[in-house]
C-alpha cells in the first residue's frame, strides 16, 4: 500500500486529523492529546498576551511551532473585518500564511456568517493568505469559497461543540464530490465513529477540538480519532459493498448436510 | 512618560521603540504580534517605531483554541 497522503495549499500532510487546541486542563495534557492524536496540525487562537504576566507558560511553551503547522483561526469574530484584523496579526505572528477562517453568525448556535466568510476570504486571498475556511454544509456556497479563494473547505458536520455527529452526510458527501480543493469536517464530530463517517464520506480530513478535549482520558480518544481517522479512509479508499436489503449468506450453501 | 492603550487599558510607559516597550513587559518578541493604531507593526521594524502620546498598542500571542 503506498502512502496516503493529503496536500493542502502545496504543503502535504500524512495525518488526516487536524485538532484544536482549547478546553484542555492544561499544557502537559494538551501536548499528550496532540501527541496521541497523530496530528501535525493544530489549531491555535490569537489573543492578547497577559501584561501583567508575562512569565506565564505559553503554549509554544509545549507544542513546537517547529514541528507541529500551527493554523491560526479566528474564533470568536462575528465580521470579516475583525477575522481579517486576527488573521494579519497572526501572520505577523507566526510567520505563516496558512489559516482557519470562520466568521461566526451568533454565539448560540457558533454557526458561520457565510456573506461575512466569503467577503473575508477574497480579501485574505488577495492579501497572499491561504485561507482554510469554516462553512455551512452547503454545495453552493462551497463553491463560492473556492471561487473566492478558499484552500480548503471546512464544513461543519454539527454545530461547534456539540459532539451532535455528522447531520446531514448527503450535504458533505455533496460538498465533496463538487469540490477541487481539500473538504475537512470540521465541527460536531463527539466520538470516534463521527470521525470515520466523515472519512467514509470521502473527505480529506477532519477537524475537532471538542471531542478529544471533553472526553473523560482525552489522551485516549485523541488515539481513539486517530484510528478511526485512518479507518474510515481506509473503508473509503478500499470502496464499500452494497446495501442490500435482505440478508445474504456468507457460508456456500452447496455442500450443505 | 506618556500614555498609551495597550491591550485595551491605560498605561503610562517610558518613551522608546515598541520593540523597547515589548521588551520591559517581560515578553519574546519573537513570540508576539503588534499592532499599532490597527495597523500591523512588522516584527523587523519594532525597534525603528517609537511610542507616541495615545497610541493604541495591541499585542497579542497564541493561545489553545479550535
Amino acid at each position: 500500500m503506498s502512502a496516503d497522503q493529503w496536500s493542502v495549499a502545496g504543503r502535504t500532510f500524512t495525518s488526516r486529523l487536524i485538532v484544536g487546541t482549547g478546553k484542555y486542563k492544561d499544557f502537559e495534557q494538551n501536548a499528550a492529546a496532540v501527541a496521541a492524536s497523530g496530528a501535525e496540525i493544530v489549531t491555535v487562537a490569537v489573543r492578547r498576551v497577559n501584561v501583567s504576566d508575562p512569565a506565564a507558560p505559553m503554549l509554544t511553551d509545549y507544542i513546537d511551532p517547529k514541528k507541529i503547522t500551527y493554523l491560526p483561526n479566528t474564533a470568536g469574530c462575528f465580521n470579516a473585518d475583525d477575522a481579517i484584523r486576527t488573521l494579519r496579526l497572526a501572520r505577523e505572528a507566526g510567520g505563516w500564511d496558512l489559516v482557519k477562517l470562520e466568521v461566526l453568525g451568533e454565539a448560540k448556535t457558533l454557526y458561520p456568517n457565510m456573506r461575512e466568510t466569503l467577503e473575508a476570504t477574497e480579501v485574505l486571498a488577495k492579501e497572499g493568505f491561504l485561507p482554510m475556511v469554516y462553512c455551512v454544509d452547503d454545495p453552493i456556497a462551497a463553491k463560492q469559497l473556492e471561487d473566492a479563494g478558499a484552500v480548503a473547505i471546512m464544513p461543519l458536520g454539527a454545530p461547534i461543540g456539540s459532539g451532535l455527529g455528522i447531520q446531514n452526510r448527503v450535504t458533505i458527501r455533496l460538498i465533496v464530490e463538487g469540490a477541487s480543493v481539500p473538504v475537512l469536517v470540521d465541527a460536531g464530530v463527539g466520538t470516534a465513529s463521527d470521525a470515520a463517517v466523515a472519512m467514509e464520506l470521502g473527505c480529506d480530513g477532519v477537524l475537532m477540538n471538542t471531542a478529544i478535549a471533553e472526553a473523560k482520558d482525552p489522551v485516549r480518544m485523541a488515539r481513539a480519532m486517530k484510528l478511526a481517522v485512518e479507518a474510515g479512509r481506509d473503508a473509503y479508499l478500499s470502496g464499500r459493498m452494497g446495501q442490500r436489503r435482505y440478508a445474504d449468506p456468507s457460508s456456500p450453501l452447496a455442500g450443505l448436510i | 512618560m506618556i500614555s498609551i492603550v495597550l491591550n485595551g487599558e491605560q498605561r503610562q510607559v517610558r518613551s522608546g521603540s515598541i520593540a523597547d516597550l515589548v521588551a520591559s513587559l517581560g515578553l519574546d518578541v519573537k513570540k508576539v504580534a503588534v499592532e499599532r493604531n490597527r495597523e500591523i507593526v512588522p516584527r523587523s521594524t519594532l525597534a525603528d517605531v517609537a511610542l507616541a502620546e495615545g497610541d493604541a498598542l495591541e499585542i497579542v500571542h497564541f493561545v489553545g483554541g479550535g
